[in-house]
């Protein structure tokens, strides 16, 4: 007997918190899948801990998303029986792991946006997150260095490291645009000083993925077609196996404590 | 995690060294001091301390893959977070074992080269899979309680290196081994489903973690150099009696049957058990385990498939090296 999913009363402030825990546990996810094997163990540790860094972000988005919704919902409740169209994480996060450039570009996309994101939100005029943001902030700036230079040493490395690395840049970037979007709900939280306006950092965030791409003699693509929709739960095919995955415990045995 | 008792020797190795030295070296063992990596030291003492050092170091990443099949399964978030924490020690662990390893010598490529031709053994239990949930509890219960076993004496080694790893790898193996026992105390409290699981792991699991303590001492081959060079501080038998005088407790606290229906108690406290069997252990060395094959070959996958990272990372430091020569010579 499987276990239905719970509802959501998603407000605002919910659906803000939760859309960054969502961000949060499936690129943790994601990179746990890497663990044990690696291409080797300096990098087996390093996505561990970039791993556990997320979801430890994660776990404390979804506590406080459950203590505003105050529905009786938890951590395990929002992301073990919630299915893939009431999860709200960017699709970029989502997309498998593929070689090992494939994770890194998709780490460094968004841990240049995260590490400029998380230092902006530590002055949330909410207390949570601006506490969260501020330990955020220290483990995504440490998620970019170890991103960025592994984008200098693919790019720069060898050709076939070069040509991977353009590959993967050049699959990822249409999901680097989502991270920018606002709808009327945010826009509400931006006003009142609780988020901040992810627009507002995209010339930064394009100054850093630019430099550390150059660098590592590496192209941006020219296209500026973006893919949307992660945040109101249309997301790509990949997140329902993920899903399934991450979920089969709780909803093989309804109710078990673990 | 943890690697098994060695049980072949290299005594014959060492035929014309230096009597004076060796009459030294082994009064220096005897006086409980340290060897370092710079010291003299017999040929065999080098070649028996890489291959153990090695062995173990092996099989904390071979030991990666069974519990890592559980990661992305994990029950609760909670769960999931120490899980992969706890299989990121293991990798931790196997990197300070080969920098020990490599302190006598040995490079860690070689080393590992040698692993993934199968030349090399690593600790035969992770050749078994994880089925359930409880496995994971039970690996931490059980093959981490017999890991410490095991480790604990070796923090005493009489090779420096390798002691002083010791103390910190038992350190985060006793943290472990709570970790997996509180899963266990989670799933006897649990559902008559959740019991079920945790019974049948411990089924499964028992007897291969007996074995992990070697073979046993009327059959070991070694124990005399290894035990004179102060490698080995206690026989195969006398770990594994201690283990399952500590562990038979628990298991009843924790309401489960040890799958053992000959165990009793004697006189001295002790707790003897069945006879092992031993035509399975031999089975699992020699490559027939249930997992070997797949354990193998996921190490070789990840080996060949970063192949171009860590080839990627080499010609890199190398151009930055010339433009560094460069621009010095400017």
């Amino acid at each position: 007997m499987a276990i239905a999913s719970i509802t959501v009363s998603e407000t605002p402030l919910v659906l803000y918190t939760l859309r960054r825990a969502d961000d949060a546990l499936i690129l943790g996810h994601r990179l746990s899948e890497w663990c044990g094997h690696a291409p080797m163990l300096e990098e087996d540790m390093a996505l561990a801990n970039m791993g556990l860094d997320l979801l430890g972000q994660a776990r404390e988005l979804y506590s406080y998303a459950a203590r505003v919704e105050g529905k009786g919902n938890d951590e395990d409740k929002f992301a073990y029986l919630r299915d893939v169209r009431q999860y709200r994480n960017l699709l970029l996060l989502e997309q498998p792991n593929g070689d090992f450039a494939r994770t890194m570009v998709r780490q460094f996309f968004y841990s240049a946006f995260a590490d400029l994101y998380w230092r902006a939100m530590m002055k949330s005029a909410d207390a949570t997150l601006a506490a969260i943001a501020a330990k955020s902030e220290k483990e995504s700036a440490y998620h970019l260095r170890h991103s960025s230079e592994w984008i200098v040493r693919l790019g720069d490395g060898t050709e076939q490291s070069h040509a991977r690395a353009q590959t993967a840049i050049d699959h990822l970037w249409a999901f680097t645009g989502e991270m920018f979007e606002v709808d009327a709900s945010e826009r509400a939280l931006i006003d009142a000083g609780v988020a901040v306006a992810p627009a507002s950092l995209r010339p930064q965030w394009l100054k850093t993925v630019a430099g550390v791409v150059g660098e590592a003699t590496l192209a941006l693509p020219k296209s500026d077609w973006m893919q949307q929709g992660g945040r109101e739960g249309r997301h790509s095919e990949h997140l329902g196996h993920l899903l399934s995955e991450l979920q089969s415990m709780p909803r093989t045995f309804p109710g078990a404590v673990w | 995690m943890y690697t098994q008792a060695l049980n072949t020797s290299d005594a014959d190795d060492r035929p014309v060294e230096d009597a004076t030295r060796a009459a030294a070296f082994q009064a220096r063992i005897d006086a409980e001091e340290r060897i370092e990596p710079n010291d003299w030291m017999p040929a065999a003492y080098r070649k028996t301390l890489t291959r153990q050092i090695s062995q173990h170091a092996h099989s904390e990443i071979v030991g990666m893959l069974p519990e890592g099949n559980w990661i992305t399964r994990a029950p609760s978030l909670r769960r999931k977070a120490a899980l992969l924490a706890k299989v990121q020690d293991e990798c931790g662990h196997g990197l300070y074992l080969y920098a020990a390893a490599e302190t006598l010598g040995a490079s860690r490529e070689e080393l590992v080269d040698l692993m993934l031709a199968g030349k090399a053994k690593y600790s035969s239990i992770f050749n078994y899979p994880t089925l359930t949930w409880a496995d994971i509890g039970t690996i931490g219960w059980l093959v981490d309680g017999a890991a410490i076993m095991n480790q604990i004496p070796l923090c005493r080694c009489s090779y420096g290196p390798y002691a002083r790893a010791m103390i910190r790898v038992c350190k985060e193996e006793s943290f472990h081994q709570r970790q997996g026992f509180e899963i266990m105390v989670t799933l006897a409290r649990g559902s008559e489903e959740q019991k079920a699981m945790a019974q049948d792991a411990l089924n499964r699991w028992w007897w291969p973690v007996l074995m992990m303590f070697g073979p046993p001492d009327q059959a070991s081959q070694h124990g005399d150099t290894s035990t004179r060079w102060k490698i080995k501080r206690f026989s195969n038998d006398e770990l594994r009696q201690k283990f399952v005088d500590a562990t038979v407790p628990q298991a009843q606290y924790l309401g489960l049957t040890i799958p053992d229906p000959g165990m009793k108690q004697n006189e001295a406290g002790n707790w003897e058990y069945s006879a092992i069997d031993w035509d399975e252990f031999k089975q699992v060395l020699a490559g027939n385990g249930p997992c070997n094959r797949d354990r193998l070959a996921a190490r070789r996958k990840a080996h060949d498939e970063g192949a171009w990272v860590r080839e990627a990372a080499e010609a890199y430091a190398e151009k930055r090296r010339h433009r560094q020569t460069a621009q010095a010579a400017e």
